[in-house]
């Protein structure tokens, strides 16, 4: 056990834990935000995906003790009033089946826009196939990250 | 064509809410009996719950459980678009299991909206109907003079209005109006249009709670370990370390499985890793060779009873110019919804509260009663939006470990399964194994077809579906395996596979004739048409209507160089669909290039949620022909996550193009049917195109046509 203290959506959080517990857990049982998602366990499908510093990473094998001072963004702090031009732009083409892992694929996409602002469909292809919609989404995601993309002009 | 007779009667409840507005409880008695295997069993009742509020708000209520279908948006508008109220002032409620007031609440068979059509039509229009005579009443004005729109009632005369608000207390008094007038199909404003689901919001914030979300005062989350292969016992284990890990409360093992509780799910999963029990069988645990061994043992021999036999097989086969033999094997597949399997369950002394992603809460709920001797009036199950299920939430498996667990350890639980839990904890799609036999006459004519499998369940046929009926000498035969594997219904049971071997027998059969695939399709069906054999559940016309159409859209017969298509079609769920895959080799690589599917599902409720169900199934059907395939070591899953088991990812959707046939039938299934003729359609392309014939799910496995792509996505 030890004590880390973590900044999640601006907030500051302290918990007590072993040091060896993924961010997951400590974000869905600690801080008590489940807008990230438990899917696999093992970095491969991506549901858990949060920005450290902005970048994506897979939550669920990140251990705490490797946060340090890093900000963490998750789901419910991507904006503030659920508009960023992702989440707009998942509204608007209705992307969602069963809804449990967008936020996976939302945090995977708004990490890349900021260095690829106008992706091409390939490079969508290339950067989204870590994440896997069971639900077979993925034009419509795909879709979704062009709109996005465009300022929100389809 | 759904030959469905409905015979309904109804009453209303009436009541003021405490806000002061209407509340129209209707309850709806629907005796329904459609043809065909996919009809229901018992007689279906159903029953919807409408608040309108002086605000004019309606508050629609959702019985059926979501599970990512759409039907807490669908099944609403269907009220609302009778009721003639404005969408945005609709406010819709998950309702908790109350089969009193809510008869079906399942979300499965595809089911939902072809059972609430008629009564949640009946039920807004008579909402209706009541308020315009209040309005009439008020007005001193004949009801028939008066119209409505988008919440408002109108007397065009006079020129007055009023708003449903402002008259659902008069309303609330009126005598209940009886065998009212349904809106004309051409006059509909909600449905058939592109409604957004309604809880989108709420997902892409991250606010919409799961099972798995479900915390609660008090609570222990739980881990479950279980035997790792199927047929084992447990022997014993030591949990000495486990109780010493830190947040841990308690261990407990009941039905040769032992759980672990604590404060946090990924201690309680750490601590169970510590405990290695020891297990034990009896030396008879099968691997994948042995199933595919004993099974092509079995079709040796024919079953003591067909399933169906139609003219003489023997006779028709002999008499045949040409004959024809195939083989397809089916793997077992898990359902891996995202969310893995979970359940809270809060065990007290006189009652039991429920609640999770449960595709058949009522299902649930006896089972619990039955198995734990507990009333079932004292059992609550709440429903969760689901992250999936594709049938494995029909099971109740989880429910019941869940129950067991919070009763031995006293506390409210939510048991969490891990990823490998889930997918290495049966109900797969049963494994099975399908022999085909066909003749031809002279003029290439179909004159007999024999279908003979095995598989892992009760019946690997749907002896009804076509080509019976188009056949003079048809006989089907099944035998079911014996198996400690358990299995269970998987996104369009049976006919998910079955229509990948009947519609790539099919083609081989029309390119054996020299026939064009899809001109040897459509006489088939008018042959089934003219001179229909035995019964059937599909009607021949509708059934061609969507071969015609994906024939036109994809350009059928017209060349595009370095192109190839495949033409598949099927009918599920009183749905028909047809599919056309086109591949083409890039680089080495065969690639599918698109895949256009025409469906007809009579009446569209929501056309975007429609079209995303139909999008959803054909890349879920593809992936699974694609990649699925769990395989057994003595009765051990090999395959128990992702790193092992391959599902689709983005790069490997296809673009999809996809027409539905416009009509004002009554709507049909739409959650399944797209997915089964994914397979044949890619299959078929693939013939082709190099003049392999696929005739084994996993294709990756088909070093001939795969080879390159079996390499895992580099992610």
């Amino acid at each position: 056990m030890a004590v880390f203290n973590l900044t999640i959506n601006n907030t500051d959080y302290k918990v007590d834990v072993d040091p060896q517990m993924p961010l997951l857990w400590v974000i869905r049982d600690f801080a008590g935000l489940t807008g990230t998602k438990f899917g696999c366990g093992i970095a491969q499908c991506g549901a858990c995906t949060v920005h450290l510093n902005g970048d994506a990473v897979r939550s669920c094998s990140v251990p705490v003790s490797a946060i340090g001072q890093q900000k963490i963004v998750t789901i419910e702090g991507l904006s503030e009033k659920g508009d960023h031009p992702l989440q707009k732009a998942w509204e608007e083409v209705d992307v969602p089946q069963c809804g449990y892992c967008p936020s996976g694929p939302i945090m995977s996409a708004a990490a890349f826009l900021k260095d690829k602002p106008q992706p091409t469909d390939q490079e969508i292809d290339n950067l989204m196939s870590g994440n896997i919609c069971r639900c077979g989404t993925y034009n419509r995601i795909k879709k979704a990250i062009h709109l996005a993309a465009q300022g929100g002009k389809s | 064509m759904s030959t469905s007779t409905i015979n309904r009667r109804h009453f209303l409840k009436i009541g003021i809410t405490a806000g002061g507005g209407l509340i129209l409880g209707m309850e709806y008695l629907a005796s329904c009996s459609p043809s065909g295997s996919n009809a229901p069993a018992a007689m279906q009742t159903l029953n919807a719950f409408i608040k309108i509020g002086t605000d004019g708000l309606v508050t629609i209520m959702a019985p059926n459980p979501e599970i990512g279908q759409g039907v807490k948006t669908a099944l609403p508008m269907i009220v609302a678009e009778e009721l003639d109220v404005d969408w945005k002032n609709v406010i819709i409620e998950q309702a908790a299991l109350d089969t009193d007031k809510y008869t079906r609440q399942v979300a499965g068979g595809s089911g939902s909206v072809r059972s609430s059509w008629d009564p949640f039509r009946q039920a807004g229009a008579t909402g209706r109907q009541m308020l315009v005579n209040a309005a009439a009443d008020k007005w001193k004005v004949a009801p028939n003079t008066c119209t409505t729109e988008a919440g408002m009632v109108f007397h065009k005369d006079s020129g007055k209005k009023i708003s449903y608000g402002d008259l659902v207390e008069k309303a609330a008094t009126m005598p209940v109006p009886k065998d009212v007038k349904l809106k004309d199909p051409k006059r509909f404003k909600i449905i058939g249009t592109r409604i957004g689901n309604y809880d989108t919001k709420a997902i892409i914030t991250g606010k919409q709670k799961y099972g798995i979300d479900t915390k609660r005062e008090g609570m222990l989350y739980a881990t479950i370990i279980r035997p790792p292969a199927f047929g084992q016992t447990l022997e014993s284990f030591n949990q000495d370390a486990a109780r010493k890990y830190q947040g841990i409360k308690d261990v407990v093992t009941f039905d040769n499985k032992i759980a672990v509780l604590g404060r946090s799910t990924w201690e309680v999963m750490q601590a169970a890793r510590s405990i290695k029990p020891v297990w034990k069988d009896d030396g008879t645990l099968e691997s994948t060779a042995d199933y595919k061994a004993n099974f092509n043992k079995t079709l040796e021999q024919l079953p003591k009873e067909s399933k169906r036999k139609d003219g003489n097989i023997k006779k028709g086969l002999a008499a045949g110019t040409k004959t024809f033999e195939a083989t397809f094997e089916c793997p077992f597949i898990p359902h891996n919804p995202m969310e893995p399997m979970n359940f809270f369950a809060d065990v007290k002394a006189d009652s039991v509260e429920l609640y999770g992603p449960i595709q058949l809460p009522d299902k649930a709920r006896n089972t619990i009663a039955e198995k734990f001797k507990i009333p079932k009036e004292k059992i609550k199950v709440g429903m969760t939006r689901m992250g999936g299920g594709f049938g494995r939430r029909l099971m109740t498996d989880f429910v019941e470990e869940a129950v067991a667990v919070s009763q031995l350890a006293k506390a409210p639980v939510n048991v969490i399964w891990k990823r490998e839990d889930d997918m290495g904890g049966g109900f797969y799609r049963p494994m099975a194994l399908y022999k085909y036999k066909a003749a031809t006459d002279s003029n290439g004519r179909l004159i007999a077809w024999h279908h003979h499998s095995v598989g892992v369940t009760g019946n690997t046929s749907r002896e009804d579906n076509f080509p019976a009926g188009a056949v003079p000498n048809l006989q089907v035969d099944t035998h079911e395996y014996k198996s400690p594997v358990t299995t269970g219904p998987w996104r369009a049971p049976i006919h998910n596979y079955i229509a990948f071997a009947e519609e790539s027998f099919l083609d081989e059969i029309a390119h054996g004739v020299g026939k064009d695939p899809v001109a040897f399709r459509l006489e088939l069906l008018e042959q089934a048409k003219a001179q229909p054999v035995g019964k059937m559940d599909y009607n021949p016309d509708r059934y061609a209507g969507v071969i015609k159409k994906v024939a036109q859209m994809a350009g059928w017969g017209q060349s595009k160089p370095g192109v190839f298509q495949g033409i598949s079609a099927h009918f599920s769920f009183q749905t028909y669909v047809a599919q056309v895959a086109e591949v083409s080799n890039v680089n080495g690589q065969w690639k599918i290039n698109k895949i256009y599917c025409a469906v007809d599902c009579g009446t569209i409720i929501n056309r975007s949620g429609a079209e995303n169900q139909v999008e959803g199934a054909m890349i879920d059907g593809l992936g699974h022909a694609m990649f699925g395939e769990l395989t057994l070591t003595k009765g051990k899953p090999d395959q128990t996550n992702y790193d092992r088991y391959r599902l689709i990812r983005m790069r490997e959707a296809p673009p999809v193009e996809i027409a539905f046939i416009e009509n004002n039938e009554k709507p049909t299934g739409l959650g399944e049917p797209a997915l089964p003729p994914v397979a044949a359609a890619i299959g078929n392309a693939i013939f082709a195109a190099t003049g392999h014939r696929l005739r084994s799910q996993p294709f990756m496995n088909s070093e001939a046509v795969f080879s390159v792509q079996k390499q895992q996505s580099e992610v």
